[in-house]
């Protein structure tokens, strides 16, 4: 696992409260690991931070799993 | 007119600077403890008060506070701790009414009403520094939610699926009684059969502290002996002690409350409110306004004001304000002055606020279940005379019957609710 992917699941189980093996690179946020909305807004601003990265709003509309936030960081954080 | 329905109490809950739990608070309080002591959290050396009445920490054993007991710690995270102890004080509260509404009549039926002073002041000073430093978009979607004072009962009733009327009050140091006296009047008018109501209060942070004693509210000589430092009436006072925490009730309609068999501590029977229209932060020299406040509570019990056997009052241990409650007080009583006894719990405690009208509320209501009237401690040198008892220094034994308890805010807010025990 990258590094990049062992941060997202450390920040994603320090916000959300939910147990590590719950967060697999399919685990969607609202669906599966009990976020609401506010949560996943506070997730993007956590990964902005941790990785010094902006992460536009229509970007961060399509961040919905922990995948899909490996993948844009790995792409994007510098 | 439609016909006014009659609210008792049925559930107590409480958080203070004594302990976590109506119980235990009542026996520390009895038993003459004071919850003062020495800030530890944060700097204080440039305040000139450095004291305050806080909970005691802990595993939650033993009447310690451990906010994991009362609310998942990521939901802790996004919100100031008087919502916290508002969920414990609740939680406590319902636990003991033994109300636990489930069906969808119930539900609606059942509402909240728990207000603060102050609320979430410290965490709008840590989002004014974080805007500053690091710009809007490090504002925590939690920030508004989270500091906002109704969200005390917000976070109360998705707890417990109450969705009744949900409301909030914020009048300074009356917060607690008018909370309670506005809930009683819901019921009364059919609005709701179950109110939760009460105030919740977290001050004791650097800026709250540094905000008090700019308008020159708090003690600032006994920061050596934080123990001796609230003493309402004595001639040595200088200030207010600042506490924390939550005091909550349930109120219910009385038929509701016989109908399911509920254990009922007392009958609120009159709740008074009135204005000073003087001063912003002190007292009408002329005591006129908390006179007005206890005579309409006492209008709207249908008592006579010798009727009182206990008054909990405001005494918050300030030059001005404890001398111009107690004259209201013999102005109201007159001559049944000798038989009243009257009591400052603020003195072990701390000024709890928002909070303080509704833990003062629950300590009238045990006064009256124990027949013991709970100390003003401290009062060593009364810088006045009177004869009413002010219970220096050690509780009492008293049957009581009714009995009043005042709340005065800054803004010239005034609360008054009087209890009786039912026959």
């Amino acid at each position: 696992m990258s590094d990049i992917a062992e941060r997202v699941k450390k920040i994603v189980v320090e916000h959300l409260g939910v147990e590590a093996e719950k967060v697999n690179e399919n685990a969607n946020f609202i669906d599966d690991l009990g976020a609401d909305s506010l949560d996943t807004v506070e997730l993007v601003m956590a990964f902005e931070e941790e990785f010094n990265v902006e992460i536009p709003d229509d970007a961060a509309e399509t961040i919905v799993t922990v995948g899909d936030a490996i993948k844009f960081l790995e792409k994007n954080a510098g | 007119m439609m016909m006014l329905r009659r609210v008792v109490v049925t559930g107590l809950g409480m958080v203070t600077p004594l302990a976590c739990g109506v119980e235990q608070t009542w026996a520390r309080l009895l038993a003459g403890r004071s919850g003062a002591s020495r800030i530890e959290s944060f700097e204080t050396s440039d305040l000139p008060c450095r004291i305050a009445c806080q909970i005691p920490r802990g595993d939650g054993s033993d009447g310690t506070w451990n906010p994991d007991d009362w609310m998942d710690p990521k939901d802790q995270r996004k919100v100031d701790p008087f919502i916290v102890y508002a969920m414990a004080a609740a939680k406590q509260a319902l636990d003991d009414a033994g109300w636990h509404p489930t069906g969808y009549d119930e539900q609606a039926a059942s509402g909240v009403l728990i207000g603060s002073g102050i609320g979430g002041i410290e965490g709008i000073a840590d989002a004014a520094l974080i805007l500053r430093d690091k710009g809007p978009r490090r504002l925590s979607p939690f920030f508004i939610p989270g500091r906002l004072i109704n969200l005390a009962s917000g976070y109360v009733s998705i707890a417990h699926g109450l969705k009744g009327p949900n409301h909030a009050v914020v009048t300074a140091c009356s917060t607690g009684a008018h909370a309670i006296g506005d809930a009683a009047r819901l019921i009364a008018l059919g609005d709701a059969d179950v109110m939760v109501a009460g105030g919740t209060e977290s001050p004791i942070s650097r800026i709250a502290m540094a905000g008090f004693a700019a308008c020159r509210a708090l003690s600032t000589h006994f920061n050596d002996e934080p123990t001796r430092a609230s003493r309402p009436y004595d001639r040595d006072r200088d200030g207010f002690v600042m506490g924390e925490g939550s005091g909550v009730v349930v109120l219910e309609d009385y038929e509701h409350a016989v109908a399911r068999g509920a254990r009922i501590y007392a009958e609120l029977v009159g709740y008074g409110l009135s204005g000073d229209a003087f001063h912003i932060t002190s007292p009408s020299e002329d005591g006129d306004g908390a006179y007005r406040c206890m005579k309409a509570a006492l209008k709207r019990a249908g008592l006579d004001p010798t009727a009182l056997d206990y008054v909990n009052a405001h005494g918050t241990s300030t030059p001005l304000g404890d001398e111009i409650e107690l004259g209201a007080v013999e102005r109201l009583i007159g001559d049944a002055a000798s038989r009243l006894t009257m009591s400052s719990t603020k003195s072990a405690t701390g000024h709890l606020l928002g909070a303080a009208g509704a833990i003062e509320a629950i300590f009238t209501i045990l006064a009256m279940r124990d027949g013991k009237v709970p100390p003003t401690l401290n009062l060593e040198n009364p810088s006045i005379e009177t004869r009413i008892d002010l219970v220096p220094l050690a509780a009492k034994e008293k049957r009581i019957d009714v009995a009043l308890s005042n709340s005065f805010g800054f803004g010239g807010t005034n609360a008054s609710l009087v209890f009786a025990r039912l026959p």
